[in-house]
């Protein structure tokens, strides 16, 4: 049962979940979701533990693709194309979807290297290009006042907080078009958590944001529009200040 | 990216044929020796004496009998010692720098070359303690050669036991003996024994070292005495393969690799069964 | 009132004993670890009172038995020894390396579980097995490829040691690779790269020195391997100038040479010499690889 409430803005949509089905292993883990993400918004996805938060966003960018025994039905359409299209090219799909991880996952190597990977990656070469756009990058990920004297330092050097600046940096530099964010705070202390929550909030002005979180009080201070997911299903889905001021569903009044 | 993902193939398909490439290995020496050596297999074959004029009226029963007595052997002076080391350096010493360059210099002594060994037996069990070239000083050499083998291996048995099982047995009230035996031992034995055979089914291979401490190409009497000269398959098999004369040195070669070669895939296998077994049942 | 304080009860006395007895064994293995490179020392070093170390490790002629002037230069030995090491290397690397990076990262899981077991059973196959078809099937090969008189030379001393060392390095790599967490080829793949691409790039880079240590295990076995270079090199005296050269490793000179020599001369002690040159250089080795090992887990924190 979802409920949608009507929009007053007119607003694009990026991505469209379309009837997706989802099983791990045999079990179904999400059921018939429909929704829509909005560009330049930023689209929080709340529910309790194990409700498949982490399931659904990973769909998006089929990260889900790394375990065998995952299966999909329905679709999910990425300006208007399916992913789960056969011939449709993950790879090229991973380079406009970025994704920023729940723990911070830095590759072993200098600050430097770790932003220009995906610059690498797409046979970067030009120094000064690379130089450019991991400043710009580490810039708007607020970390560059901090790195921009030790960059050649390995990135296991920075603390927590640091560390998933960083990991946005990197995902920023190869210009995606849409970032997904699993509990990219949960491993935070709250001064860290507010720097990236302010930093996401300068950041949808340039791109589409899905963030997954816990978090209540987060996903009302920084998301245009919230999801909440039960058991894998879909029970609400309006802009923020509605769903918290007024919610529909009662399952939806019951988890605040 | 359509030419990176050709790239990648193309890499693969490389990696892939290596990896098979590496598997082949392994069959064609299996198969080449047991077509080979086949003919030459029969109750007599395995049953009786060697005849040193005319090979193909005996057997390698002397040789087999050889090798299973140093296994034997090797077994019986290597497992104990091997065992108690590690259980000591894991379980009781405390972790000084002289404990770890202990442990470094055991690691590394496994592996020094199996001749050094042979070299070492000779000066100490042939000379210096006078056994004479014997079955007894070819134990004690390929003995000392898989001692550190065991020592490690079983360690590493040791070590996989989490620390987690021993807190709860001191916390329960136990000493440390009985926490070894009750709850670190039980769940690393396994790992310890099949570490131990394989390590004695190496030694069953060897040649190098028998050379110099005891081994003989031909003996007509099978060894009544720890103090005896011995056959063994693998020095048998390397005489009939680079200095007999016969016509038949050949074949009569490749039926001994064969046999030598069942008897320590046997004992693979049976390592094998009991860890895949073994890796069933762990719950943790 | 019971008192916990206990100076001597039998559960003590029973605990004593056994660390006693464990100690025990232990100082019977370390005693006998000592007194291999003990007299090994003792016996080998005798031959520098009657030969002058220059003269052993860099004299090119190896011929103690020889009638007017014994020659006891070991320089040829070594050099065949190195000439196998290198040769069985370059063909144990690129295969080991790549067999490793398909088991880790490529090949599914049923297909590991079955693969790897057969490719460590390799290393169990005695070297004298692998030496008679070096001799009956190898070199007769090489021999007719390359239009020689007989096989028996460093390059096929090369190829099956190579074989023999390839199970060590495919074994630990794999393990190397398998050990780098989830969390790096997640990240990498993320960004939108290949599988090729986060392994070139990512995974590699950071097995490469647990490859190493591999590397150097294998290394190590190539030098000490015997059996195997005795029945193939060829094992003529002269120094060898091509792989087609026979080679006679130093490995294999003790092996031949050892039963000949009167316990105690001068030739005794010269073979032990070059025992103790083997066990140093085996030593060595194996005591870089597994500091390369610990610096690895150090540094990376993982």
């Amino acid at each position: 049962m979802k409920k949608q409430t009507n929009q007053l803005i007119k607003q694009t949509t990026k991505i469209k979940f379309k009837h997706l089905n989802f099983w791990y292993n045999g079990k179904q883990i999400l059921y018939d979701v429909t929704l829509d993400m909005y560009k330049n918004q930023i689209t929080a996805l709340i529910g309790p533990s194990g409700c498949g938060k982490s399931t659904l966003i990973r769909c998006i960018n089929r990260m889900n693709d790394l375990i065998a025994v995952a299966k999909a039905k329905g679709e999910i359409r990425y300006n208007d194309e399916n992913i789960f299209e056969k011939e449709y090219d993950v790879v090229k799909l991973r380079k406009k979807i970025g994704m920023v991880f729940q723990k911070p996952n830095p590759f072993p190597m200098s600050i430097f290297e770790n932003v220009a990977y995906g610059l690498r990656v797409d046979k970067l070469k030009d120094k000064k290009k690379l130089r450019k756009i991991v400043e710009d990058s580490l810039k708007k990920a607020e970390l560059w006042e901090e790195v921009k004297d030790r960059l050649d330092l390995s990135a296991f050097r920075l603390s927590g907080g640091q560390q998933q600046r960083l990991c946005i940096a990197r995902a920023l530099a190869i210009n995606p078009d849409v970032i997904l964010l699993d509990e990219p705070c949960s491993a935070l202390d709250p001064i860290a958590t507010a720097k990236i929550e302010s930093l996401l909030l300068k950041l949808k002005k340039e791109m589409t944001i899905v963030i997954v979180t816990h978090n209540m009080q987060q996903a009302k201070r920084i998301s245009d529009h919230a999801i909440y997911l039960l058991n894998g299903k879909v029970i609400e889905y309006s802009q923020t200040t509605q769903m918290f001021e007024n919610p529909q569903d009662n399952l939806t009044k019951d988890y605040w | 990216m359509v030419n990176e993902t050709v790239r990648q193939n193309m890499y693969f398909t490389l990696f892939r044929i290596a990896t098979f490439f590496s598997v082949l290995i392994l069959l064609f020496v299996m198969l080449y020796v047991l077509k080979e050596g086949i003919g030459v297999i029969n109750i007599k074959f395995l049953t009786s004496m060697w005849s040193h004029r005319d090979i193909t009226q005996g057997g390698i029963l002397p040789a087999i009998v050889g090798t299973l007595f140093l296994g034997i052997g090797v077994a019986i002076i290597s497992i104990p010692i091997g065992i108690s080391t590690a259980i000591y350096l894991n379980e009781y010493a405390k972790d000084t720098f002289f404990t770890r360059m202990i442990k470094l210099a055991i690691r590394n002594l496994a592996g020094v070359p199996s001749v050094v060994y042979g070299l070492f037996g000779l000066a100490v069990f042939v000379m210096f303690l006078n056994l004479g070239t014997s079955l007894i000083a070819a134990s004690l050499t390929l003995g000392c050669m898989t001692l550190p083998w065991i020592i490690t291996t079983s360690e590493e048995a040791l070590k996989s036991v989490p620390l987690s099982f021993r807190e709860g047995s001191y916390a329960l009230g136990s000493t440390k003996w009985q926490t070894i035996k009750k709850n670190v031992l039980p769940h690393s034995m396994s790992g310890m024994l099949t570490g131990s055979i394989l390590g004695v089914s190496r030694a069953m291979g060897e040649t190098a070292p028998i050379i110099m401490v005891g081994a003989t190409f031909f003996m007509a009497y099978l060894p009544t005495s720890v103090f005896d000269k011995f056959m063994a398959l693998p020095y048998h098999l390397f005489i009939l393969a680079t200095q007999h004369s016969s016509p038949y040195s050949r074949e009569y070669a490749l039926g001994t690799a064969l046999v030598l070669i069942v008897m320590v895939f046997l004992l693979n296998l049976g390592v094998f069964i009991i860890r895949y077994r073994l890796r069933r049942k762990k719950d943790w | 009132m019971m008192t916990y304080l206990q100076k001597f009860n039998h559960r003590n006395l029973k605990e004593r004993l056994i660390k006693l007895f464990f100690s025990g064994t232990s100082i019977t293995a370390l005693v006998i670890l000592i007194s291999i490179f003990a007299f090994l020392f003792i016996t080998g070093i005798q031959t520098f009172s009657e030969i002058s170390i220059i003269d052993f490790i860099f004299g090119a002629n190896w011929n103690p038995t020889a009638y007017a002037e014994p020659a006891w230069g070991i320089l040829a030995l070594v050099v065949g020894t190195l000439m196998i090491t290198i040769g069985s290397l370059v063909i144990a690397i690129p295969l080991g390396i790549a067999s490793a990076i398909y088991l880790a990262e490529i090949a599914n899981p049923k297909v590991r579980e079955i693969l790897k077991p057969i490719i460590e059973m390799i290393a169990s196959i005695p070297s004298v097995v692998l030496g008679l078809i070096g001799i009956l099937f190898l070199s007769p090969l090489i021999a007719k490829i390359f239009g020689l008189s007989n096989g028996l030379n460093a390059l096929t001393a090369s190829i099956v040691v190579g074989i023999m060392v390839l199970p060590t390095i495919i074994s630990i790599s794999e393990d190397v690779l398998t050990s780098l967490p989830n969390e790096f080829r997640e990240a990498s793949l993320a960004l939108g790269s290949t599988k090729w691409q986060t392994i070139r790039m990512t995974l590699l880079p950071a097995a490469m020195p647990g490859i190493m240590a591999a590397v150097m295990l294998g290394l190590g076995r190539a030098v000490g391997e015997t059996m195997a270079v005795l029945m193939v090199a060829g094992n003529a005296r002269a120094m060898p100038f091509s792989f087609f050269d026979p080679v006679r490793p130093m490995t294999a000179n003790i092996a031949i040479e050892i039963k000949e020599v009167v316990k105690g001369s001068l030739h005794y002690n010269a073979l032990f010499a070059i025992g103790l040159v083997l066990f140093i250089m085996t030593f060595i080795v194996n005591f870089l690889s597994d500091l390369i090992i610990e610096r690895q887990a150090r540094k990376y924190k993982w």
